[in-house]
């Protein structure tokens, strides 16, 4: 039984097949350019991996995190503006690929729960402190 | 204070524990949709991936005939599963483009060898830079293009033999 699992084990084939390909060049380099380089990290850093859903292409070994940093080092190289790379990307996937906060208009309940609660809080404490007072 | 009010903070938390509680029993679709359904296919073009087998272009996919665009790889084990269906879709007229992605030439003969080529075409990606680009996240995926070369319909994962009526109906509506 153990070495019948053991075998199983052995011809089992991974759930993210990978293909026999090396990774793309700029997957595992870093630009020459230190400013261009830091860029693109921290682009990397709020770009969703496709594969593993909860990690950043920066933190991903999946094959196609490799591509995208490939594709955002590439860009960056050529000139073009991070901003430009996380819109084209969005274009394709949504705003689910970037982990960027957005300011559209779905969010701003979002943005506005932190000042609504102090609001709330600060009245709260208020008519408190008044009754006391009285 | 009102005894209303009071009650707002209980109804405000027991709505966000109803909301998690909810979230978390409901089966989580993982499945990435690309944005470019009902867009033109992006431009690109890609060298021949296999000797014998024509390269493609983006410009190739806009023919006046609606075609199937299938993303694969010799490397890809649900690609071996699919495979056969691709065949039966081609013998019931359906026309099918590759892409092969992140592939050599020698093993990706020898899927064609083994399990059939019902391509016309076969472009080579090899950093699913074209992927990318048509807002793809993996393989097997089916993209259908109508004759302007306008994406019309993604399908995701292999197309499994009870899938054929449904891709052949949507070529069918998009012509």
């Amino acid at each position: 039984m153990r070495a019948l699992a053991i075998l199983a084990l052995a011809i089992a084939t991974p759930v993210f097949a990978q293909s026999n390909m090396p990774p793309s060049y700029w997957g595992y380099r870093q630009l020459h350019d230190a400013k261009q380089e830091a860029q693109a990290q921290a682009l990397m850093l709020e770009l969703r991996c496709l594969v593993c859903q909860g990690q950043s292409i920066a933190d991903s070994d999946a094959e196609l995190a490799g591509d995208m940093r490939d594709l955002v080092r590439r860009r960056i190289a050529a000139g073009e503006k991070p901003g430009d790379i996380r819109a084209w990307l969005i274009e394709r996937y949504g705003d689910w690929v970037s982990y960027r906060p957005s300011a559209a208009p779905i969010a701003w309940p979002l943005w506005a729960a932190p000042i609504i609660l102090l609001l709330f809080g600060g009245a709260m404490v208020a008519s408190r402190v008044k009754r006391r007072r009285l | 204070m009102s005894r209303a009010l009071r009650l707002l903070p209980i109804i405000f938390v027991v709505w966000i524990v109803g909301t998690f509680a909810w979230k978390l029993v409901q089966p989580s679709d993982t499945t990435v949709r690309s944005q470019l359904v009902n867009r033109q296919v992006p431009e690109f073009s890609l060298p021949a991936a296999v000797s014998g087998v024509p390269a493609l272009r983006s410009a190739e996919l806009s023919t006046g005939q609606p075609r199937l665009l299938n993303l694969f790889g010799s490397w890809c084990v649900p690609c071996i599963a699919e495979a056969p269906v691709l065949e039966d879709l081609k013998r019931k007229g359906a026309r099918i483009d590759g892409i092969a992605i992140r592939d050599t030439p020698g093993a990706l003969g020898a899927f064609l060898d083994r399990h059939g080529n019902p391509y016309e075409r076969i472009g080579s990606d090899q950093n699913s830079s074209v992927q990318l680009a048509l807002g793809s996240s993996g393989v097997p995926e089916t993209f259908i293009i109508d004759g302007k070369g306008v994406i019309r319909f993604q399908h995701i994962g292999p197309i499994k033999p009870q899938d054929v009526a449904g891709i052949l109906a949507k070529l069918e509506e998009v012509r």
